[in-house]
């Protein structure tokens, strides 16, 4: 009896223990993640260096342009357009984040002068050839996730929360992710990427953190290796530009020729 | 009679003296030496990697693990599913399809699965482009559904032949691997979990069979073969010479006593392996199995002697330390000869002949040392009767009877043997280079079964060619597309061909599907920013590990076109490499222009590698084996004559194989180096006999002929006869290339056998009569220097 008692006790005080770390895992992200609003668009312009496993290196440059949703039930809004290489110079990629569905998004191809759009469940594979899937470095939707806390450990000079967070959406390429979020401004310093057997598959470093003036970070480095494949991507980004008065007229697809 | 081989034998027996007194020394020695080396073998593993067989040097592995580097690693497994009723396209099959596309992803290091099911299909609705799985939820839809999406894959070149048999009975589902190479379980492991798949799958879905193949089961078979070969090859061999041994000595301890022998060689020799941080492969798991068998010979020649002087009359210890001193020279020289030919394996292209090569000699090496040491330091203490036997008196009389016949003879025989063998030699233009992995292993292996079956519906010999274009995205100019479309209808109208893999399909299904999928548009785009906005396009499309990073490099600047082969004989498809270059010459620009390379590639010139270089090696070997003969008989003219019987039987052997077999796989490359240094020591023995005969006991050439038969005739017979046990029983390994190497070697020494008892007296009284003189000199010239 006795006995019986103390189990259930262990057992409920391990459920709650448990409940708490999932809320305390959704709180440091929410943390996270609203640390960095305070503004309502921002665009900022980037090169993106592939190398693959026999050193060989090829660059893109792109810029993007975001417009955030205040409400966290509603996806971003998000602009990307290519300037380099030539080929594809001007093709501009609409993305619609979705919450829990497949994101919508259209492409201006501009030597066919005509906007396409994507319909695809499932475009969880590599963005323009790199080891970034698109949705591993445009605005992580915070509830596209669930969450649990696991641990504190120092990282780097900093001290920082460690993270798990499964995907709630069907078509992602991962089966979680394990995040660092420093303690002192609760930024992601580390990310790892793991597959559908549940093994490392990628490690995102994120590096060289500003804050500007309105208050929100951002990292300037984001360095993607494959584990698997040898394969790296550097993401370089030049300074954000915030609060250009963009709207959701900007968004739409009718405007996406005129953004070469 | 010189005072060379006297100082040589005078220090023999006091060598044997010796060790008798210390024999508790000897053998503890002996002990403690296998122990130490022997150690080493714990460290021995096994290979599970194809490219063990390429040397670094290698130009195709270099060539090929570049296309690697620049893609992706072709390492991978093919399931293939062949229906019993019905076709691929019922609900049933298409399930069975999708269960097995999901759970081929939790294969350890799978990074990419390509099925039916998965397949990324585009089309086009109003402006959308619409990038879907071509199958999925195949049970809930209806027929017509899955009709329209079975045509859909049958017009799909990408799909047709490749991972859907035109007949649409079978289907295919191949999962890429990236192993991280750190460790050497990575192989097993995911196999391991294949077949778990298979299993559950083939328990589930009773109406259809499952095959795996691909170069990850190949891997696996490699290792699989060894293991297998280990465990059954290597025990029967130990029976069987123990039971070889007990009917020659008939004496149990006799026989432990040589079996002890025997087993230490093979200790140390793996202990080494270990040591060196050998990989084990079928080849060098061979090396004990020939350890085995010619670690006998020189026990054997010793305790046929001892008894024999026993026989006659000799107290143990003296009987002994005659025995090893009358067999010190011989068994010196054959067993220096026999490292020198296993030595040349170095020559090779291939490290798992290194290994052999090496293994082999180190194990010879420790028999040699074995014999003398622990053969009289155990015997000394052991009761040894030599038994009254009728039937060695029996066989010394007809060993004698036989002399006879060949001496009144010679003639006649030296005619017919010359003749024989002259015919047998013109028959070598005929043998054909065949090297086939999947025939590497013989039925018994399910690699080979699997891969049989799976044949019968899909190539499985990929070919890749790495086509450069004009600079970074140059993969979109039109011209370039276009040169790829050609070209990819070449290699389709070759009969080998099963399948083409090349993104100029992809580029056409796009600007179909661009144009509303108008079906005149299903042709290259005519504008390089058209192309590569295409390609953007489809890319941000696709989903996680369904990329064209293996197909495309990574500055768009080169893309990848695949032939898959239904088949490789090695001149068949040496011609459609040749075709292939000389079409390109023909129609395309310089700098597109790509050479051919995958692993089929490399095992298709690895047998000309091997023979070019072993050429080489084989002369060497027989040069130096040659010197070694001429040094340690002290006689030139017999040292030169020894070539002779030496070699013809190798010859002979190929040219009986080039009637029986007719092709060989590249391991006969290395059967010439290995018989040489085995058939020699019939030679060295015979040679030495003889020439005691001359110089102790003044005999003349026929009666030193004679005694040469009495002595050494009824060791060599029995010698062959292991020797012929052994390599009998290698050439029952599941594994080919040691199966050739077996039945090879096995016909070289029974023709030195002929040769040596037909030819070789013919040809020493054929010297009496036309170059007496020369030999004389010779024995003479010997005599005086070391006087």
């Amino acid at each position: 009896m006795l006995k019986c008692l103390i189990f259930i006790s262990v057992l409920g005080l391990s459920a709650l223990t448990l409940a708490q770390s999932d809320d305390k895992g959704f709180e440091i992200a929410a943390r996270s993640d609203r640390s960095d609003l305070g503004f309502s668009d921002s665009e900022v312009e980037l090169s993106m260096v592939l190398r693959n496993a026999a050193g060989e290196e090829s660059s893109r440059r792109l810029r993007i342009a975001t417009l955030e949703k205040e409400n966290e039930e509603v996806g971003d809004k998000s602009v990307v357009v290519f300037s380099t290489p030539k080929d594809i110079e001007g093709t501009a990629l609409l993305s619609h984040a979705k919450i829990l569905e497949p994101d919508d998004q259209w492409l201006f191809l501009p030597a066919l002068k005509r906007v396409k759009r994507i319909s695809s469940a499932n475009k969880s594979g590599p963005f323009v050839g790199s080891e970034f899937a698109f949705e591993d470095f445009t605005a992580i939707e915070l509830n596209k996730f669930e969450y649990r806390f696991l641990r504190t450990e120092s990282c780097g000079s900093l001290q920082c929360d460690v993270l798990e967070r499964r995907p709630r959406y069907d078509s992602s390429g991962y089966t979680k992710q394990i995040s660092w979020v420093d303690q002192t401004d609760f930024q992601i310093r580390k990310v790892e990427f793991y597959d559908r057997r549940g093994d490392l598959l990628k490690v995102l470093s994120l590096e060289d953190y500003r804050q500007y003036s309105n208050g929100a970070w951002r990292p300037h480095t984001l360095h993607m290796e494959n584990k698997q494949t040898n394969k790296q991507t550097t993401l370089r980004y030049g300074n954000y530009v915030f609060n250009q008065g963009l709207d959701d007229r900007d968004f739409v697809k009718s405007k996406l020729q005129r953004l070469r | 009679m010189g005072t060379y081989f006297q100082t040589v034998e005078f220090g023999a027996s006091k060598l044997a003296r010796w060790i008798i007194r210390h024999r508790w020394a000897a053998i503890c020695f002996s002990l403690a030496l296998a122990i130490v080396v022997g150690s080493g073998a714990s460290q021995l593993e096994f290979s599970t990697n194809y490219r063990v067989f390429f040397s670094s040097a290698n130009p195709e592995l270099q060539a090929f693990e570049n296309l690697q580097n620049t893609y992706a690693k072709n390492d991978n497994f093919l399931f293939v599913i062949v229906t019993k009723q019905g076709r691929v396209f019922d609900p049933q099959t298409l399930l069975a399809v999708e269960e097995l596309t999901e759970r081929a992803w939790k294969i350890p290091y799978a990074i990419r699965v390509d099925s039916i099911t998965n397949f990324q299909y585009s089309y086009a609705r109003g402006d959308d482009l619409v990038v879907e799985d071509l199958i999925s939820k195949p049970a809930e839809r209806p027929v017509a559904y899955l009709r329209s999406r079975e045509q859909i894959a049958m017009d799909e070149p990408l799909l047709r032949n490749q991972l859907l048999s035109p007949d649409g009975l079978a289907t295919a589902v191949n999962v890429v691997l990236q192993y991280p190479e750190v460790g050497h379980m990575e192989v097993p492991e995911s196999v391991s979990v294949a077949r778990e798949i298979r299993d559950a799958l083939a328990k589930n879905y009773p109406g259809m069979d499952f095959h795996i193949t691909g170069v990850s089961m190949l891997n696996n078979a490699f290792a699989e073969t060894g293991m297998l070969d280990g465990q059954t090859l290597i025990p029967i061999m130990f029976g069987l010479i123990f039971l070889a041994v007990w009917m020659v000595l008939r004496s149990l301890v006799g026989s432990l006593v040589v079996f002890s022998v025997i087993t230490l060689s093979t200790v140390v020799a793996m202990g080494y392996a270990g040591f060196i941080g050998i990989k084990l492969t079928p080849i060098s798991m061979s090396a004990p199995i020939i350890v085995l068998t010619l670690a006998i010979a020189d026990s054997i020649h010793i305790l046929i002697s001892y008894r024999g002087l026993m026989r006659e009359g000799m107290n143990k210890i003296d009987a002994l330390v005659e025995a090893v001193r009358v067999n010190f020279l011989p068994v010196t020289i054959t067993s220096l000869t026999t490292i020198v030919g296993f030595l040349m394996l170095n020559f090779s292209d291939s490290p798992p002949y290194w290994h052999l090569g090496n293994m082999t000699a180190v194990g010879i090496g420790s028999a040699w040392f074995y014999s003398l040491v622990l053969i009289p330091a155990l015997f000394s203490m052991l009761r040894y009767s030599a038994a009254e036997n009728s039937d060695a008196l029996r066989s010394q009389r007809w060993m004698e009877s036989f002399a006879n016949f060949v001496i009144a003879r010679r003639k006649p025989l030296l005619v017919a043997i010359s003749l024989g063998t002259a015919m047998l030699v013109s028959f070598i233009p005929q043998l054909n280079f065949n090297d086939q992995w999947v025939k590497y292993f013989d039925e018994s292996i399910e690699f080979r079964r699997d891969s049989d079956s799976a044949q019968q519906y899909f190539g499985l010999y990929p070919i890749e060619f790495s086509v450069p274009a004009m600079g970074p995205g140059g993969i979109s100019e039109p011209e370039y597309l276009h040169n790829l479309e050609d070209f990819a209808d070449f290699l389709r109208g070759q009969k080998i061909v099963s399948h083409v893999y090349s993104i100029s399909d992809i580029m056409k299904r796009l600007n179909r599907n661009m144009h509303r999928d108008q079906s005149d548009y299903y042709r290259i785009p005519n504008d390089r920013e058209l192309s590569a906005q295409y390609l953007l396009l489809y890319e941000l499309s696709l989903p996680y590990g369904l990329d064209l990073n293996d197909r495309i490099n990574i500055d768009k600047s080169a893309s990848r076109i695949t032939a898959t082969l239904d088949r490789s004989g090695t001149d068949e498809a040496k011609a459609f490499f040749v075709a292939t270059q000389n079409w390109q010459t023909q129609h395309w620009p310089k700098y597109m222009r790509a050479e051919p390379t995958s692993a089929s590639v490399m095992f298709t010139y690895i047998a000309q590698r091997n023979f070019d270089n072993m050429i080489i090696g084989t002369a060497l070997g027989i040069g130096a084996i040659a010197i070694i003969m001429m040094l340690s008989l002290r006689s030139f003219g017999l040292g030169l004559l020894s070539l002779i019987p030496n070699s013809l039987p190798i010859l002979a052997a190929f040219g009986a194989w080039a009637l029986l077999v007719g092709e060989v796989g590249f391991s006969v490359a290395t059967v010439a180096s290995i018989s040489l240094g085995i058939v020699v020591d019939d030679t060295v023995h015979f040679l030495a006999k003889y020439l005691r005969g001359r110089r102790e006991r003044g005999l003349s050439r026929e009666d030193a002929i004679r005694y040469a038969f009495q002595s050494v005739g009824h060791a060599i017979i029995v010698n062959t006869v292991i020797l012929s046990l052994g390599f009998l029983v290698l050439y029952s390994s599941a594994f080919k290339l040691n199966a050739d190497l077996g039945l090879m070697t096995l016909l070289s020494i029974n023709f030195a056998l002929i040769l040596d008892f037909l030819l070789l007296p013919a040809l020493l009284l054929l010297k009496t009569e036309k170059k007496s003189s020369l030999d004389r000199v010779s024995l003479i010239s010997g005599d005086t220097e070391t006087n």
